[in-house]
């Protein structure tokens, strides 16, 4: 019997530390390629300030990327302490990627970022820059082979479930790497990183620059991170909509949920809601505004197609559940007796049986077999509802990630055009709007794994396992100790993180001295503590 | 031999080296992170400790991580079932594991006395408690442990979790572990570091040493009195790999020395680590700490490789549904997922070696205490 409060619990672990570990990713994505952008100028002019800016955005690199480690630890680990049925049934294909992660990605950036950091004195100037492209391309693939992972749990291409080992067997190493859908939210992810770390760096040297402090280095800083901005906020909007189109060919209930489509469409007619409260107990929409003839093109890129709605979903959901059910208890009797008439039974409905495990926690005491003939339907239905990911989550989530993307495009297309009229100081609007923006990508990023892996319930695997069935047989009493531990730990860190963020960036770029002035503002230039400076 | 069994066992083989990898490398950082309070008697003799591991500690970490991934991967059932069954346990061991890399990047960044000194208390803890809990755990699965699975595959545990830390066999493991660890550790702070680091580090190293030599004697004569397990009848290491309905298992008194007896050749493996723990602190007393580091690495090679040929084929025995325990045979992944991962382990292994080895000759050499942080003295 699976305890409901256990996998609750599960899930918001899961939730909450992941959440908090791609609070720091984003930024390490980006910021090792921004720091290579910088060194690469640096070794081909030889000019000072450019080394300054790799290693002054280098050491709030470091901040984050130490934070970004610890918090990457628990994510390897936890699919093994907190879902053991999911790593049982699918670690053959899914815990693979992980492997070659580490083996390919995350020994090269671990080993070279401390050469990185150590490194300026021992190691020539090419081969420091060797060395900061070995980090930015170890994190870029490190996120790809993540991705890889996650792909699989979008699209489960590439394996096949064994009934006699009760696991998804890997068959197809290519079908698993070139994933459409692992490919374009690889692209996707990493971009979005780049828009992170471009706003980061051009939000912190709009504080100096409103400051008057730091103005070469600032203005330079500012305009490198414009225009890396522009180019990667548009394009981090393409690949969301290819994105879209994969939701669309692969997982339309996600994608009805995005959209709020609680009925099937009428094409070309069809509006897209801008704004809706969506109500998911009662499947309608309590307010809800919407543009005529957007959605239909928007999202099937033609005129006449329709888009299936909630209740079409459900009602094609429902023979796969009968099915399914069919599937699992053939399973379960070829489990206990090995009958070939099980095994032949098992095979009719086979690729259904992840719908019969959907159906599991409505059975009598979580047992298919236990199910009355007259209460099938009603299991039926319900389980049809569950197919279906929470509506209102998806809906605002997905909007307010396409709007603060499409924000981000006008900030970096303003910030981008003063900085090269060298006019920045004359408008601080600019300034000022850029500096508050710094954490928005880092909240959009949230949103956007929200979308995917929210919206990819109620499955840990799509169409074959469910998150219910996933988790480990844990206690209520194991499941508050954990929560409890990393709530307090994250909080803690997450304090010391923006202290010392804060404090290193306002102590701004030549510093070198460990800092017990963090409380008074910082010295001027020429006093010690600080480098020699030629080009203020 | 079939082409998967053979699979199974050189995966088998590939994760003995993966986890002497991890016990060599991340637990000379964590010798380290234990001996920081005690060998550095100033914030700038802490600091320098910490700076000669500063360039590698986070390479290292790397190998962790891999032992995490590679379990999954090539033995999926273990990492679900070893993992849940120690819940508390590997909860335990995380968050200390976190700890570490925060209190690196974010101690010396404050010039606090309260601010570090709770860093370096979390030093001690980030690199005492995993070392011990590494040790133990493998002293719980060398008496087995209470689990068995429902039949899709889902592991139920059958004991409390109290007693997987607090019995005495495990907690011998478990300070064997600290004391391999606080060895290399203290080889590296001679190596890099100058009197009177130098000298304290010698002392607490060739302690540990020695006290890891002693231990590991003790064990070896405990594990005769321990109830192994043993196959009852034959076994077919290329059948599919699933804990359900597999052949009978027995338990026994000493069935862990039956390897032994049936391959006396297997005794040179702890006469090596053995060799390891006593000539290592014979080289430390002469002051030469790269030999003794090496001889620590042998050391760890020889333990771990003891346990592995006391237990082979088995990898987590069940005491409550002792046919349902995990081995090599009916844990692993499918043929086709080994295949694929031991292309990509044979390719990058040798280039993770080679770039390691060339970082380590690279940041060669004595870290001296400064009063400011520069290039090379970072944390």
């Amino acid at each position: 019997m699976i305890n409901p409060t256990v996998v609750e619990l599960s899930r918001l672990q899961f939730a909450l530390t992941a959440l908090y570990h791609f609070l720091f990713v984003p930024l390490t994505l980006g910021l090792s390629v921004l720091l290579a952008a910088m060194e690469t100028v640096y070794v081909i002019t030889g000019k000072p300030l450019y080394k300054e800016m790799t290693q002054f955005w280098g050491r709030l690199f470091g901040i984050n990327f130490a934070i970004g480690v610890a918090t990457g630890l628990t994510m390897e680990f936890e699919f093994g302490t907190n879902w053991s049925m999911y790593s049982h049934f699918v670690g053959d294909v899914f815990g693979t990627p992980l492997a070659i992660e580490g083996l390919m990605a995350f020994f090269m950036e671990s080993t070279f970022v401390g050469l990185m950091f150590f490194g300026w004195e021992r190691l020539s100037k090419p081969a420091h820059l060797a060395v900061t492209y070995l980090v930015a391309l170890g994190s870029n693939l490190s996120a790809l082979w993540i991705l890889i992972a996650n792909g699989f749990m979008q699209d489960p291409v590439g394996a096949r479930f064994d009934p006699n080992t009760m696991r998804m067997e890997f068959t197809n190493f290519g079908a698993l790497v070139f994933n459409d859908d692992a490919q374009a939210k690889f692209v996707h992810t990493t971009i979005a990183g780049f828009v992170t770390a471009a706003m980061f760096v051009m939000g912190v040297s709009a504080f100096y620059l409103l400051r008057r402090q730091h103005r070469g280095f600032a203005a330079r800083s500012f305009r490198i991170a414009a225009l890396f901005g522009l180019i990667s906020s548009l394009a981090v909007v393409t690949l969301g909509d290819a994105l879209g189109r994969l939701d669309y060919l692969l997982q339309r209930p996600k994608l009805a949920a995005i959209e709020g489509l609680w009925h099937t469409t009428t094409p070309p007619y069809a509006p897209e809601k801008i704004f809706a409260i969506p109500d998911d107990e009662t499947q309608r929409d309590i307010v809800s505004i919407g543009v005529p003839y957007v959605l239909t093109p928007l999202v099937t890129h033609s005129w006449t197609t329709s888009i299936p709605g909630i209740d079409a979903l459900e009602r094609a959901a429902k023979p796969k559940i009968v099915k399914g059910i069919a599937a699992v208890t053939a399973l379960e009797a070829y489990a206990k007796t090995k009958s070939p008439a099980a095994l032949a039974a098992f095979r009719k409905y086979e690729n259904d049986m992840g719908y019969g495990l959907l159906a599991e926690r409505f059975a009598p005491e979580e047992d298919l077999n236990k199910i009355a003939k007259r209460d099938l339907p009603s299991i039926v239905n319900r389980t049809a509802r569950a197919t279906i990911p929470n509506v209102f989550v998806e809906f605002w989530s997905f909007r307010l990630m396409v709007a603060l993307g499409f924000a981000f495009i006008v900030v970096f297309a303003f910030a981008a055009y003063w900085s090269l009229k060298n006019e920045l100081e004359k408008h601080p609007w600019v300034l000022k709007v850029a500096m508050w923006s710094i954490p928005l990508p880092v909240l959009v990023c949230e949103y956007g794994w929200i979308v995917a892996e929210a919206g990819r319930q109620p499955w840990s695997v799509y169409g074959w396992l469910p998150t219910f069935t996933s988790a480990s047989t844990h206690s209520v009493g194991y499941m508050v100790f954990s929560l409890l531990g990393f709530v307090t730990l994250y909080s803690a860190f997450i304090a010391a993180e923006l202290y010392l963020m804060f404090k290193y960036a306002r102590l701004g770029p030549g510093y070198r001295g460990t800092a017990a002035e963090a409380v008074a503002p910082p010295p001027a230039h020429g006093q010690p503590g600080y480098a020699d400076r030629p080009w203020e | 031999m079939e082409i998967y069994a053979a699979l199974k066992v050189i995966w088998a083989l590939l994760l003995g080296f993966l986890l002497t990898g991890l016990a060599v490398m991340v637990g000379m950082d964590m010798g380290v992170g234990t001996l920081l309070r005690f060998v550095g008697s100033n914030d700038a003799e802490r600091r320098a400790a910490l700076n000669m591991i500063g360039p590698h500690w986070d390479g290292n970490q790397v190998w962790f991580i891999l032992g995490g991934g590679a379990i999954f991967a090539a033995f999926p059932t273990l990492y679900a079932t070893s993992f849940s069954t120690f819940y508390i346990v590997m909860i335990v061991l995380l968050f200390s594991m976190i700890l570490r890399p925060v209190a690196f990047e974010y101690r010396s960044k404050i010039e606090a006395t309260r601010w570090r000194e709770t860093w370096d208390w979390a030093f001690l803890i980030s690199g005492a408690v995993p070392m011990i809990i590494y040790g133990a755990a493998v002293g719980n699965v060398l008496q087995g442990v209470g689990f068995h699975f429902s039949w899709d595959g889902q592991y139920y545990q059958d004991e409390s979790f109290i007693w997987y830390l607090l019995n005495p066999f495990a907690l011998l493991c478990g300070v064997l572990s600290l004391s391999l660890s606080v060895f290399e550790g203290g080889a590296m702070l001679m190596m890099r570091g100058e009197e009177p680091l130098y000298g304290r580090a010698r002392g607490f190293a060739i302690g540990g040493g020695s006290l890891a030599a002693l231990l590991f004697v003790i064990g070896g004569i405990w594990v005769q009195f321990i109830k192994g397990f043993a196959y009852f009848g034959p076994v077919d290491p290329a059948a599919p790999a699933t804990p359900l309905g597999g052949p009978a298992v027995v338990m026994r008194e000493g069935a862990w020395m039956d390897n032994f007896h049936a391959h006396p050749i297997l005794w040179l493996v702890p006469a090596i680590g053995l060799f390891g723990m006593i000539a290592g602190p014979l080289a430390l007393a002469a002051r030469r700490p790269i030999l003794g580091w090496w001889l620590g690495a042998l050391a760890w090679i020889g333990t771990i490789g003891t346990v592995g040929g006391a237990m082979f084929p088995f990898l987590m025995p069940s005491t409550t549904k002792s046919s349902q325990s995990l081995s090599v045979w009916n844990a692993s992944g499918s043929a086709y997922n080994l295949a694929w991962m031991l292309a990509f382990a044979l390719v990058f292994t040798p280039v993770i070696v080679a770039y390691t080895s060339w970082a380590f000759h690279l940041m060669r050499g004595k870290v001296r205490p400064q009063p400011t942080p520069g290039d090379e003295h970072l944390y």
